[in-house]
């Protein structure tokens, strides 16, 4: 339940170039033509009394509540459902409506347990309000008649409680299910009096096909579904509008609370990435910023081995920045860095950033995209002049054609997916490329027109087949190519795309993928008025990451779908603000706004700004720190909020390079399993906790707000600036407002952006400059940022990570709906519910020929390493291919990862790895000896002076 | 682990990016990005590794290493 009901204009909005002007109890009123008569009543301030309607919903019509009297119409219509005509005159309150709606009213109450005092959603029930909107004062039918009142509440889900006996049965849930949430969990069972809702067929809520998003919940007019809590805690006394600090995204929260603690995380309506909607992480999986596990003292120790010990934030500060000055005098300069990830604000990487390259004196500064979508960046600056995505999120509403590559939105980006879902089920066709049926392939109302099945590692043959066959088939867009693309580059482009070994017949032997389905799929996008590409880390994630997303990227130039709506090429961001931690500059080869630390005119700006001299050399990005480490002239490293440990693949290699340093400091909320490694910790905040912004996968800049006191203390960005102060350099922000217009003022595409034009607008998409003052939905209009479109040569390299007879089969790891890259925070809430380890899923055929069954503990085994894990049969890969997810640090599924990388990034081909699986009962030697090593690293002596 | 092996594998893969280019151009390209995106001390450990001999470099990636000169700021 959340919107009082003034907020609620009882239908949704309707766009037309026609205004209607009617008249509702004598008040004119001009609306959108095919605007409902209650909606256009809600805007002139006449709210009409309804149950069934909400204006997140398309109306039902079933309460027969929001009945009205339409001059020239016979009998009593519903409002909900009624269409604004031109001249028509509406009464909303009559005598006879009066009587007619006490009478509905009635026969709710009559049925209903009437426990107001003390229900959970006393003072936020629209039933309640009704009652006393429509003037019940008593009910003539009694109680004591055959009524609900008696039904049993399912509490299965770790979050919401239903309360079948509260239950009018308006279907707001139902809908908001389908329609918001594309999940079709819940039916209206039987009819009549029989009539109730249920999850599924007649399951609990735990058990059915519902994935906890919460739309029902919100939609929920009474107490039958409510948070749990709400329910513990009681309504909420005052709100705090901020941003979701799960996926990219960034679904727009009301974070509501009684004073200090947060009760509920509700879905902004007007967030425009999320229109109110949201996932289970956002929604419930909040409960981690107060788990008790959460460090909230600095720590210092002198060797890893030792116990922790607590000390003041001016001892640990102090300690970490006399260590680093220790480092750089014995070791040189460039032998300490620093990473931050993609979870931390923009002011806080952007100050991280600052740190390393004003008092550190090097550009040994990386992030984790490093790890994700690094390819993104080079490959759609090399050929559009941009690091970002093309579109806003609302633009797949105008997609006829989606192509989905490597991303499993469903999962890692639900929100956007149920927009998809939506489109989809208006009528969009959908092409898959993924070697895992993903759900997306098949969901309720959905089904892929084609589903490109290939193996792992063969993207860039997948995609330059499907530009093959548009290059060969006369389904070039040639006057935009002619107009809007480098014509020379375009012209080799084309020699190379049209050479035999591109063919869908060439490249089926190692795709997999039969030609005819290919070639069928390539008409469909080449052919669709508007083909918009989706994609995520099932592409980048590979030794030709870069190479595949300039494949991707050559696809819409050549079909001309790159430059309006309903087009483009869009990464589906990992991490909330994997855009913003590449923008602000935590790249080691370039300074904030994706200028090169080569460039003197860039360098002389910062250097002017910050009082320092820059280094013009790039510095060592993740992987390269690692190897520095090992090789002894990496030395010292400041990490914030990142869990490299555990995220990095290879991880025997990277535990080794960490042991190798001498002064390791993290700052984070639980010691990870990098902190295993650290002499200082310095316990961060939460996003609760503190002021900053996140900027989503379309660019979207949105105010992360402070709703609660850091139980650390200090807020992140005040800890790097004690850490820079500490260091002799100095900073003197007293608030991340004031990092923010440092950006604006350093960085063109940022010029606009402050947090005045935030609280204003809500939120803005870069480029906010002068010449887009109010942001850039849609990137590319009329010519490409870097003037003409280039397009590249994308050859086929196989990888050199291959199968063979000690690794016949091929791993390719993801993610799941529940948890959240290491799980640091989401392992710590009640989503472990649904996924408490990681397994390996494995087909039929391969578990058959290795005697596994299901839920058999396995081993897995690479070049590099061993775990062991559950098996899980699953018939959604090809034989030869088998999938694990990295949510567990006990599991350790990088252990098994390779350090191939990409050429042009080094992001690592966490998607491609020779594996072999056996049976087993007992735990991989790694996972014995780090169980061990983990427990002796986590110590924390009692509280010392 | 053997870091000039993983330099000489990283500067292949950069090198087979470029090679459908013409050779001039290949060479070029893959220059640029070691000198775009590889500190100093990677490119002085390829500079030494070239001297001595270049084992296991591809004819580009060899070509475009030789270019390398030592950077002034290696740290
Ligand atoms: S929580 Fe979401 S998925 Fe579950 S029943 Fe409600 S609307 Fe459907
Ligand atoms: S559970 Fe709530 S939303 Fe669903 S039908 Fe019952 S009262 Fe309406
Ligand atoms: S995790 Fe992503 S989709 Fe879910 S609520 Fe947060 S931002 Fe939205
Ligand atoms: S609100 Fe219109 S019929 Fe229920």
């Amino acid at each position: 339940m959340v919107a009082p009901f003034y907020q609620d204009l009882g239908t949704p909005a309707r766009q037309s170039a026609t205004d209607v002007t009617l008249e509702i109890d004598g008040v004119s009123v001009t609306v959108p033509a095919g605007t409902s008569v209650m909606r256009a009543a809600s805007l002139a301030e006449i709210p009409v009394p309804k149950l069934c309607a909400t204006d997140s919903l398309e109306a039902f019509g079933s309460c027969r509540l929001c009945l009205v009297e339409i001059d020239g119409r016979r009998g009593t219509p519903a409002s909900c459902t009624t269409p604004v005509e031109p001249g028509m005159k509406v009464h909303t309150q009559t005598d006879k409506l009066a009587k007619l709606r006490k009478g509905v009213m009635e026969l709710y109450i009559s049925d209903h347990p009437l426990d107001c005092l003390t229900c959970s959603a006393n003072g936020d029930c629209e039933l309640q309000d009704m009652a006393g909107a429509v003037g019940l004062r008593n009910v003539r039918y009694g109680y004591d008649g055959e009524n609900h009142t008696h039904l049993e509440k399912d509490e299965s889900n770790p979050y919401f409680t239903f309360e079948a006996s509260k239950c009018i049965v308006c279907s707001r849930c139902v809908r908001a299910c389908e329609e918001q949430q594309g999940t079709f969990a819940l039916t209206i069972g039987s009819r009549g009096f029989q009539s109730h809702v249920s999850a599924g067929v007649e399951e609990n809520f735990l058990e059915s096909e519902c994935v906890s998003c919460g739309a029902c919940v919100n939609a929920c007019p009474t107490a039958t579904l409510n948070e749990k809590t709400i329910i513990e805690a009681g309504q909420p006394n005052r709100e705090v509008l901020t941003t979701c600090a799960y996926c990219g995204v960034g679904c727009s929260f009301k974070a509501e609370l009684q004073g200090d603690k947060v009760v509920r995380m509700t879905p902004w309506k007007d967030g425009k990435a999320n229109h109110g909607h949201s996932c289970v992480k956002g929604r419930f999986a909040w409960g981690y910023a107060t788990h008790k596990e959460r460090i909230t003292k600095p720590m210092i120790r002198a060797k890893i081995t030792d116990p922790w010990q607590e000390v003041s934030w001016e001892v640990a500060i102090n300690h970490a920045a006399s260590e680093f000055k220790r480092i750089q005098a014995k070791y040189g300069r460039g032998s300490v860095g620093g990473i931050t990830s993609s979870r931390c604000t923009n002011e806080e990487t952007y100050l991280v950033q600052k740190l390393i390259r004003a008092a550190f004196g090097n550009n040994n500064t990386d992030t984790c995209a490093r790890v994700c979508h690094s390819p993104t960046g080079y490959g759609l600056k090399t050929t559009f002049g941009t690091s970002a995505g093309t579109q806003d999120f609302d633009s797949v509403h105008e997609a006829d054609l989606i192509m989905v590559i490597g991303a499993n939105p469903t999962d890692a980006h639900p929100v956007f997916a149920s927009a998809m879902k939506h489109r989809l089920r208006e009528g969009a066709q959908l092409i898959v490329v993924d070697p895992r049926r993903i759900d997306l392939v098949r969901t309720p109302h959905v089904e892929a027109q084609h589903h490109l099945q290939l193996m792992p590692g063969t993207n860039v043959a997948v995609i330059n087949a499907i530009a093959h066959v548009i290059a060969t088939e006369g389904l070039l867009a040639d006057q935009y190519i002619a107009e809007r693309c480098e014509e020379a580059d375009f012209k080799l482009w084309l020699d190379f795309i049209k050479k035999p070994e591109n063919s869908p017949e060439a490249t089926e032997a190692m795709s997999r993928v039969p030609a005819a389905e290919l070639r069928a799929a390539a008409r469909l996008y080449a052919g669709a008025k508007n083909a918009a590409i989706y994609y995520g880390l099932g592409v980048t994630e590979h030794s030709q990451g870069t190479t595949t997303v300039m494949a991707m990227a050559n696809l819409a130039m050549a079909t001309g779908n790159i430059g309006r709506r309903g087009v483009g090429i869009n990464p589906l961001r990992g991490q909330n603000n994997v855009q913003g931690a590449c923008d602000m500059g935590s790249f080691p080869h370039e300074l904030p706004g994706y200028r090169h630390v080569s460039d003197d005119i860039t360098r002389k700006l910062f250097e002017d700004a910050w009082g320092v001299t820059l280094d013009p050399e790039p510095g060592l990005r993740i992987p390269n720190m690692f190897d520095a480490a090992i090789d002894g002239t990496f030395k010292g490293i400041y990490v914030e909020g990142e869990d490299i440990v555990q995220s990095d693949p290879n991880t025997i290699h990277v535990q080794a390079a960490m042991a190798a340093m001498e002064c390791v400091v993290v700052q984070d909320l639980f010691l990870n399993e990098t902190a295993s490694y650290a002499h200082v910790f310095l316990p961060g905040s939460s996003f609760l906790e503190k002021d900053g912004t996140f900027t989503n996968a379309e660019r979207r800049i949105s105010r992360v707000r402070k709703a609660t006191p850091p139980v650390n203390g200090l807020a992140d960005w005040e800890i790097t600036m004690a850490l820079s102060n500490a260091l002799g350099y100095p900073m003197t922000y007293t608030h991340p407002s004031e990092i923010m217009d440092e950006i604006a003022r350093l960085t063109p595409g940022f010029k606009g952006v402050s947090y005045a034009l935030l609280d204003g607008l809500g939120s803005v998409q870069w480029p906010c400059n002068d010449a887009a003052p109010l942001g850039t939905p849609t990137m590319h209009i009329g010519g490409f940022v870097r003037g003409k479109g280039k397009f590249m040569i994308t050859e086929y390299v196989p990888t050199e990570e291959r199968t063979g007879a000690r690794f016949p089969l091929l791993l390719t790891t993801g993610r799941i709906l529940s948890q959240y890259n290491v799980g640091a925070q989401s392992r710590r809430t009640h989503n472990s519910m649904w996924h408490d380890e990681d397994v390996l899923e494995i087909h039929p055929f391969d578990a058959e020929n290795r005697g596994i069954r299901d839920g058999d503990r396995i081993s897995l085994n690479s070049r590099v390493g061993e775990i062991t894990l559950p098996a899980k049969i699953s018939d959604r890969m090809q034989p030869g291919v088998v999938y694990t997810t990295f949510h567990h640090p006990e599991t350790g599924a990088n252990v098994v990862t390779t350090d191939f990388s990409d050429w042009a990034t080094n992001c690592p081909e966490y998607k491609v790895t020779a594996v072999e699986v056996r049976q087993t009962n007992q735990y991989s030697d790694w996972q014995a000896n780090n169980d061990d090593f983990r427990v002796q690293t986590k110590r924390i002596a009692t509280a010392a002076e | 682990m053997d870091d000039s092996k993983r330099l000489v594998t990283m500067a292949n893969q950069i090198a087979a990016f470029f090679k459908p280019y013409a050779e001039e151009d290949a060479i070029k390209g893959t220059y640029d990005h070691l000198i775009q995106f590889w500190d100093p001390r990677m490119r002085v450990k390829m500079i030494a590794h070239v001297e001595a001999g270049g084992d296991g470099l591809s004819p580009i990636a060899l070509a475009a290493a030789k270019l390398l000169k030592k950077p002034a700021s290696a740290a």
